[in-house]
């Protein structure tokens, strides 16, 4: 078996393991290429049947507006309940990150809203597509993560995973995170997407786009929110983006890579890691391991 | 893509140098990326020599913060293969840790440092990856630099080995012995100009080499997971192949029931397949309508697996709440979930490799012991089948997982402690005569 069939196989019988012994499961939909690849596996677990369970976006109202039409068409595509939360305090106060700042935009209508949502929905599972490979701290990271009824992950009250034995007993209004992606690396992801021949957002592919520089990373004009001393140096540039979020807050690489197996040979060649695009991650070291503790994904 | 997955635990302190043949293994397969590289470059003293082990520690302040580090995972690839690295750190729970790590890992990489020899520690290491029933075992005699790459040296720890350790191990195991140094990067990827006498292969050539684990027992077997039932018309039995192939058109047994029947499709990768093999995570269709549920077994027809209620079992203890055996836990063997009760019938010094007398259990021990199950299950042993032979126990009253165990001996199944009256009897016997579509089971056979 190669080691993609094997990574499939594996997290196919995670999926399967979480729906059968969970009341309420979902998937947290985040719409960038780990979601995709996630959806695909959960698509295939349950096939010929469409998944029992829904999908599930938390909108920050500041995502690229592209992903939202790719969002809906896919939900669409594939026959699952689409369930959209937004943190309403928020958009009333227009939250936003030009504005308030990344750590106040991230907190309020992504870490707040996550929680309001699970608190609303009372979902005892929650899916999501986070690897191991993606940063230090997640190295640790366990395939069922616990989170108390305050949605609060403690790190010292993770239970031990052997062979492929989860333990998935809880009480009434505690939940899990659960991560079928752990053992994928970010080239797995996309030579699985290569073959498989998975959907994803164009974003990840080169063209000529409207971006300006922004707190040292080039981001996309996406629409007129934009303020306007940076739209006056927006300029056309061949680029393209390896994670996709909030448009202010992920910057744009330069890059001609326009297919799939472009962005493998790229991966290969060029070398930085991911998250080194992501704003959210350079606030403050050990950011993660604190975002994670206060309910981020 | 070919190449298939490897998946192996290292073992050994910061002392023996595994941080640092971590990150060698990193740095050398151009895993780093270049702005990791550059960290490490600033991080290190020394720009000329890196100090790799930056690249796995760190995990200092995450300590510091008392938050629980059992087990982390690293990732590189070869041409050849995929390897995911299962490394332990901690000292204090470490038999918990490396039996987690070791349950999951096809292959363990110990290391030893050249100028100490065989230590306490690599006993103890050893046991554990042995009792975890790991078939290779890799011993990376590390730091070869500070003995002046010496030959005889390496024959010695070899020798040694060999000679106090392995007949002590709890399984039968191949072991394969390189010198390293993994500081120097000798004979990890690139082999060692200082060790010219050394014609074997580096620790990089033994990994591509060495085969993921199987299952000695090489039957049929398929735990049910999960029951697909969307429509009427279609019911799916959806699992991970445990072990052997099914065909479209065998004869299958469902156990613990025996109700038998024929495979009518199995379905894999959104598309009906005429076969399937171990690992594959497949859906099953019956030419029947049987009554199948999360937890049966799904075998062939002349299968040697076991359906028991008792059995012996290798238990490790993972709780700071010892057992209490006077308390029922839960049991989850592959997808089935039970009551159980557990019985210590001996310890397991792992310092000296002998049969201790104790009555509990408390973190970090190892104990042959008795459980008796409130159900039958379906067995078979660890050895034969890892699926089958593998569980844990799950504490009732803070749903913690406290134990980890194999099974090795399958009992002669336990009384029931139902009794039947005589009018049971009649009414079963009137409802298998009359009505065998509903496959009611003898109960007279059951007592």
């Amino acid at each position: 078996m190669t080691h993609l069939k094997q990574l499939e196989s594996e997290s196919i019988y995670i999926i399967r393991e979480v729906v059968a012994e969970f009341q309420n499961p979902a998937m947290l939909y985040s719409i960038g290429k780990d979601s995709s690849v996630l959806l695909h596996l959960i698509q295939k677990a349950f096939y010929p049947a469409t998944p029992p369970f829904p999908l599930v976006h938390v909108d920050t109202k500041w995502k690229f507006r592209e992903m939202i039409e790719f969002r809906d068409r896919r939900a669409k595509e594939v026959g699952m309940e689409l369930i959209v939360y937004s943190n309403p305090k928020g958009e009333e106060m227009d939250i936003s990150p030009f504005k308030h700042g990344s750590e106040v935009h991230t907190d309020i209508m992504k870490t707040q809203a996550l929680k309001q949502m699970l608190d609303k929905y009372r979902f005892d599972a929650v899916f999501g597509g986070a690897r191991r490979d993606e940063e230090k701290s997640r190295a640790k990271e366990r395939i069922y993560s616990f989170r108390d009824k305050y949605h609060r992950w403690d790190p010292k009250n993770q239970r031990p995973e052997l062979w492929n034995i989860y333990n998935g007993r809880h009480n009434e209004g505690e939940s899990i995170r659960v991560f079928p992606l752990s053992n994928w690396t970010e080239l797995d992801i996309w030579q699985y997407i290569h073959l498989e021949n998975i959907p994803i957002p164009s974003l990840y592919f080169a063209k000529k786009r409207l971006v300006t520089e922004y707190r040292g990373t080039k981001i996309l004009v996406d629409d007129d929110r934009v303020p306007e001393e940076l739209a006056k140096k927006a300029k056309y540039e061949m680029v393209r983006f390896r994670t996709l979020g909030c448009y202010p807050l992920t910057g744009a690489i330069n890059s001609t890579a326009s297919t799939v197996p472009e962005i493998i040979d790229e991966l290969l060649a060029t070398r930085t890691s991911e998250r080194g695009g992501r704003l959210i991650d350079s606030d403050k070291n050990a950011s993660m391991e604190k975002k994670k503790q206060e309910g981020y994904f | 893509m070919k190449n298939e997955m490897l998946k192996f635990i290292t073992c050994g302190s910061v002392d023996d140098g595994k941080s640092t043949l971590i990150g060698r293994l990193l740095f050398d397969s151009k895993t780093l990326l270049e702005d990791q590289l550059q960290k490490l470059k600033e991080e290190s003293k020394d720009s000329e020599n890196l100090e790799f082990a930056l690249l796995v520690d760190g995990l200092q302040s995450e300590r510091e913060q008392g938050i629980t580090i059992d087990v982390a995972y690293r990732f590189f690839s070869t041409d050849e293969r995929k390897f995911i690295i299962i490394d332990t750190p901690g000292h204090e729970q470490y038999t918990r840790n490396m039996v987690t790590g070791a349950s999951n890992a096809d292959v363990a990489v110990l290391l030893i440092d050249a100028r100490k020899g065989v230590l306490p520690q690599t006993k103890r290491h050893s046991y554990i990856v042995s009792l975890l029933g790991i078939r290779d075992i890799v011993l990376a005699i590390n730091k070869m630099d500070l003995v002046e790459f010496s030959e005889e040296r390496y024959l010695e720890i070899c020798k040694e080995y060999r000679d106090s350790v392995v007949p002590q191990l709890p399984n039968r195991a191949n072991f394969h012995f390189v010198p390293v140094s993994a500081l120097k990067g000798d004979n990890i990827i690139h082999k060692s100009k200082n060790m010219e006498w050394y014609q074997g292969k580096t620790l990089i050539e033994l990994l591509n080499d060495l085969e993921p684990f199987q299952n000695s027992n090489s039957e049929f077997v398929f735990p049910v997971q999960y029951v697909n039932r969307p429509h009427q018309d279609f019911r799916g039995f959806c699992g991970t192949v445990a072990g052997g192939n099914i065909e479209v058109g065998d004869s299958i047994v469902v156990l613990p029931s025996k109700i038998e029947s024929k495979v009518k499709s199995i379905i894999y990768d959104n598309r009906e397949v005429d076969s399937a093999s171990t690992q594959m995570a497949i859906t099953l269709t019956l030419t029947d309508e049987v009554d199948i549920s999360r937890g049966d077994v799904i075998t062939k027809p002349n299968h040697s697996l076991h359906i028991s209620n008792s059995f012996k079992a290798d238990i490790v203890w993972l709780n700071e709440n010892g057992l209490r055996p006077e308390e029922e836990y839960i049991i989850k063997i592959y997808s089935k979930t039970a009551n159980c009760k557990i019985s210590v019938d001996y310890g397991i010094d792992i310092h000296t490799f002998q049969k201790v007398e104790q009555g509990g259990l408390e973190l970090n021990d190892i104990a042959r012991c008795t459980l008796e199950i409130d159900r039958d299950l379906v067995l078979d042993e660890y050895e034969k089948n890892r699926t089958l032979g593998s569980f844990i126990l799950i504490d009732k009253y803070t749903n913690g997982t406290v134990g980890a165990g194999m099974v090795r001996e399958i009992l002669e199944k336990r009384r029931p402690k139902r009794k039947y009256t005589q009018q049971d009897i009649e009414l079963n016997r009137f409802i298998r005569k009359f009505y065998p579509e509903w496959n009611c089971k003898n109960i007279e056979e059951d007592v």
